[in-house]
């Protein structure tokens, strides 16, 4: 019990105990007979003011009262002296209570009903107030009530600003007051208030506000939360805009002759292996509205059909940083002698907006460039691979030859240039260039070296065309963090991870050095796929999708990622390697469903089914989302019951190769179960299927 | 057998008043949306196990603590004439499921009287389909739920008129989506949650409107990546956790900023190991015998039930 200390009580305290609590038990049975015959007398009215006086938490008393207001207005309506008596009356009744408790809910909604029947004068109501925060600024009752009497009183947000500063005059750690002012000044930029239009001028004048908070006292959270605010805001994005996407701008794809089930690509061209495939969109922001009319595909050929856009999130049917369509080519129309040019005009016409509702205003246009191969592969040769083995030994460093500039003019324009950010940047570098100056000062603690870190990586973001600078760092300072502070490794740990992505993926240099051939000794070397090695990175988290949306085969293998989300922005993977990580359910794989083009999947080594009650199931995503539609669970599997997560991930799936072996899950029953599930299989665990 | 209500002190209610729910995540469904399979039933090899996992962790502590627990659980119920447990007297229905829970988490189910307790429970319903505190107190949606979840845990639903209770719940909505506690109006995303979560249990989820529920939620959330009990209230855990929950039934968690409130929530863990629910303010919860918030300070029923849950949760 909070602030009781633990002590047995004495005999005669015992007693006295009892008895108080006797009489506190008449009053109350008294009380509820009253109030069940609804007997609104003087005395009875009085009994119950008595009652919240020792218990205001007595809501139903709250209740009573009400009602004998309701009974005694209606008995006096024309009277104004006896409606203010009693109003007075129950503003006492709630004032003594609150002295009592004064966090009590239900004393100050009764006050909040009584005050909206158009009585007390506000000035008396701020000044109950000023003694309620000078006894405790933290009250969140009293935050509360004032905000009602603001908005009742229609008192300015300016002065309600003021009057944050007063509170923060007289107390810098005083997170009600620094968070208050966060919802004040957001309505006032919002409504571009005067005095509030130049967010340039509103932020600078709001760091040096919050900086002397910083620098008084390093461990007080107050002032670290509102410049993390305040940092958002000054990078954060206006206008939603596109960033990269899949093909990419003149890019030219080839597509095969014929109807192959899975094919190879040849390094020649970029090569996709089906003739159903994807269009990729990745904004900066999640958008809604993406559809075949504001998002126009032109080709050389008709593509009659509408396009079906479609949001790549798990949890939300309306919305996504990630929008994809498939083209499907129909035979009859390609021949292979013609190069299709393809035009893909984004948000020419108005409709697609942000979802804090910024509408697109930049559109952007794709153009590439569409041809049949002109042989299908070496006559006599079956098309399939055999089992992919994810060793080293299997994979040859990449050499650019002469021959490839797709490859590499394809990473030259992974980045879509937007016009507008380079002209916004100028005030928010500075402001960041300020701001990293003066934090270097405190590296020595915790949130010094973690307000730095996020800086500098803030200040990356705003050049998305550039490569990234002070990685290193960063790197250096989340590192030193991790050892810092160890509660919080993991957060630590992702955060480094997804700045060594960044850095990974900054140039076609660093991407290029990390892509290999996979060689098949039943195949030729014209026809190995390209694979991107980002194993052994000891990354925990995976970012920069933007940048590896060209990735058909991947290699993510011995990290520690415990989820793939923002994964399924991939559309053309089809060879994906997850073994030896963190993956400790099926859901956290949920990110595969949208994978359609996906053949080869390892998750073994993990942690799949080590817990028997998933409890990050309602972390990553409700099953109940509306997005998910109704499963046909009758189905003649066995035991679909117990591994009905895997078939929810998995079901829809057209794999070839899956490795599982070496998780908790793991047994007969489920490798018999997953023959079931996915009729393509061909390689299960290495061991090739019937 | 009576139940008498916690020992809490009035001026820490606030915190009282945020009901969890029973067997998450396996109970929680919705009607029409999804249909999944049935969860595994209560004590099916799974959820067994896990209980099991519990009572050898507790025992494995060198002290009988699961015990303890309960014999202190049980000893709350016996002390009426303390002026503490007069004073609770109003919401002995939300204690009655802190005791239950904690009683069933630690597999001593079996030493109340179920049908006793039903009994009560259903003494307190009103006609308007909403449940007491206790028997003649008014109804509000916190002892409505607290009412459900005690039922649910003993699989004695069917004892309800779900179409009553949850019309009750479902008429408690207001135009922009938000939940009153009662008639009287008071509005929290507390009560959203509770709306939320007791529909749920009784599958019946279709009947609020819960697009404007879940946009009321989200009108509530803070920079700082929490949620408060009213738009522009103040981020505060216990309020965090009832919009989460209702923004993680509902399938809408997709409005959480993930990063930036579970850098605000880890940073409430203090120096001590302890838990706060705001910046700046004083951890909760420590573990002896029963459990107190604090080291030093007097156990009570409610923290029980929140040490008890945390352990399982941590197993």
């Amino acid at each position: 019990m909070h602030g009781r200390p633990r002590k047995p009580l004495k005999p005669v305290d015992e007693a006295a105990v009892a008895a108080k609590a006797e009489k506190l038990r008449a009053l109350q049975s008294e009380f509820l007979s009253n109030h069940q015959n609804k007997i609104y007398s003087k005395e009875a009215v009085e009994l119950s003011a008595k009652l919240l006086e020792i218990n205001p938490e007595l809501y139903t008393a709250w209740n009573y009262r009400k009602l004998a207001v309701q009974q005694n207005l209606a008995q006096c309506e024309s009277d104004p002296e006896s409606v203010n008596s009693i109003l007075d009356e129950e503003l006492k009744v709630v004032e003594n209570a609150l002295r009592q408790n004064f966090k009590s809910y239900g004393a100050w909604h009764h006050r909040k009903w009584v005050l909206e029947k158009g009585h007390s004068s506000m000035d008396k109501e701020l000044g109950l107030l000023d003694k309620f925060q000078a006894m405790d600024a933290r009250n969140f009752h009293a935050w509360n009530y004032r905000r009602f009497v603001a908005a009742l009183m229609k008192r300015s947000d300016e002065d309600e600003l003021e009057h944050t500063q007063n509170m923060i005059d007289k107390n810098l750690s005083n997170y009600s007051a620094w968070h208050n002012r966060s919802v004040l000044l957001s309505n006032l930029m919002k409504k571009a208030a005067p005095g509030f239009t130049s967010k340039d001028e509103v932020l600078t004048r709001e760091y040096e506000l919050v900086r002397e908070a910083l620098f008084t006292d390093e461990d007080d959270q107050s002032g670290w939360f509102y410049h993390l605010w305040l940092l958002d805001q000054t990078v954060r994005s206006e206008f939603p805009l596109l960033v990269s996407s899949w093909p990419v701008e003149g890019s030219d794809i080839s597509l095969p002759a014929a109807d192959y089930l899975d094919g190879c690509a040849s390094m020649n061209v970029f090569h996709y292996s089906s003739r159903n495939f994807p269009l990729v969109l990745y904004f900066n922001q999640s958008v809604r509205g993406v559809n075949s009319s504001t998002v126009s595909v032109s080709c050389g050929f008709n593509l009659n059909i509408d396009l079906i856009w479609k949001p790549l999130s798990s949890t939300d049917s309306q919305s996504a940083k990630v929008w994809a369509t498939h083209l499907a080519i129909p035979d009859a129309e390609l021949h292979s002698s013609e190069a299709y040019q393809v035009e893909v005009k984004v948000g020419f016409s108005q409709g697609i907006v942000s979802t804090t509702g910024v509408a697109y205003s930049h559109p952007s246009q794709i153009s590439f460039q569409l041809h049949l191969q002109k042989t299908p592969l070496e006559s006599g040769q079956d098309s399939r691979f055999g089992r992919i083995q994810w060793k080293d030994d299997c994979f040859a460093v990449y050499e650019p030859g002469s021959a490839e500039p797709d490859l590499v003019n394809l990473l030259d324009n992974l980045t879509i240039k937007n016009e507008v950010e380079s002209t916004a940047s100028t005030w928010q570098a500075r402001i960041i260039d300020d701001e990293t100056n003066i934090f270097r000062d405190l590296l020595d603690c915790k949130i010094g070296k973690l307000t730095v870190a996020r800086l500098l990586t803030a200040y990356n973001s705003l050049r998305p065309l550039d490569k990234p600078v002070h990685c290193k760092e960063v790197l250096e300072l989340y590192s030193e963090l991790m050892k810092l502070d160890p509660s919080h490794y993991q957060y630590y740990k992702d955060n480094h991870s997804l700045v060594l992505l960044q850095q990974v993926t900054s140039s076609k240099e660093s991407l290029l050095s990390r892509c290999f051939h996979y060689r098949d000794s039943t195949l030729s070397t014209n026809g190995s796929p390209l694979c991107l090695r980002l194993n052994n990175l000891a990354i925990s988290q995976l970012g920069s999708f933007e940048k590896l949306l060209w990735v058909q085969m991947l290699d993510l293998s011995n990290n520690e990622l415990q989820s793939i989300e923002g994964l399924e922005a991939l559309q053309l993977l089809s060879q994906l390697c997850l073994s030896n990580n963190k993956f400790r359910s099926f859901t956290a794989l949920e990110s595969l469903r949208y994978l359609k083009s996906l053949k080869v999947l390892d998750i073994s080594q993990n942690e799949i089914g080590s817990h028997s009650i998933d409890t990050t199931r309602y972390l990553f995503r409700s099953p109940l989302s509306h997005s998910v539609g109704s499963c046909d669970w009758n189905i003649n599997y066995l035991s679909s019951e117990t591994y009905w997560e895997a078939f929810f991930v998995l079901k829809d799936m057209g794999l070839t190769q899956l490795d599982v072996a070496g998780n908790a899950i793991t047994s007969k029953s489920f490798n018999v179960f997953l023959e079931k599930l996915l009729p393509t299989l061909k390689w299960l665990d290495g061991v090739e299927v019937n | 057998m009576e139940f008498n209500p916690p020992l809490l002190t009035s001026s820490q209610r606030t915190l009282s008043l945020f009901p969890l729910p029973l067997h998450f995540p396996l109970e929680i469904r919705t009607a029409g949306e999804v249909e999944f399979p049935p969860p595994p039933k209560r004590h099916a090899p799974p959820l067994q196990q896990a209980l099991n996992t519990i009572e050898s962790t507790l025992v494995a502590m060198g002290e009988l603590a699961a015990d303890k627990h309960v014999k202190y659980i049980l000893a709350v119920e016996k002390r009426k004439d303390s002026f503490e447990s007069a004073v609770l007297e109003h919401l002995r229905m939300n204690g009655a499921y802190w005791g239950l829970t904690t009683l069933d988490l630690l597999d001593k189910r079996d030493v109340v009287d179920s049908n006793e307790i039903i009994e009560w429970i259903l003494k307190c319903q009103h006609e308007s389909g909403g449940f007491a505190g206790n028997i003649g107190h008014d109804p509000h949606i916190l002892y409505t739920l607290s009412a459900i979840q005690v039922l649910a845990l003993f699989d004695k639903l069917n004892v309800l008129d779900v179409d009553k209770v949850s019309t009750y719940i479902a008429g408690l909505q207001n135009e922009d989506g938000s939940f009153s506690g009662d008639i009287w109006g008071e509005v929290d995303t507390r009560f959203s949650y509770i709306a939320i979560c007791g529909l749920s249990i009784l599958k019946c989820l279709d009947k609020i409107n819960v697009e404007r529920a879940v946009n009321y939620i989200i009108s509530c959330r803070n920079v700082d990546g929490g949620f408060g009990c009213t738009p522009g209230g103040e981020s505060h855990a216990g309020q965090i956790f009832c919009c989460v929950a209702a923004l993680a039934i509902t399938g809408a968690l997709h409005y959480v900023d993930k990063d930036l409130l579970g850098w605000w929530l880890c940073e409430r863990q203090v120096k001590s190991g302890g838990l706060n629910g705001r910046p700046e303010k004083l951890p909760d919860d420590t573990e002896n015998g029963g459990i107190s918030d604090r080291p030093d300070d007097a156990v009570d029923i409610f923290h029980t039930y929140f040490g008890v849950a945390g352990k399982t949760v941590a197993a």
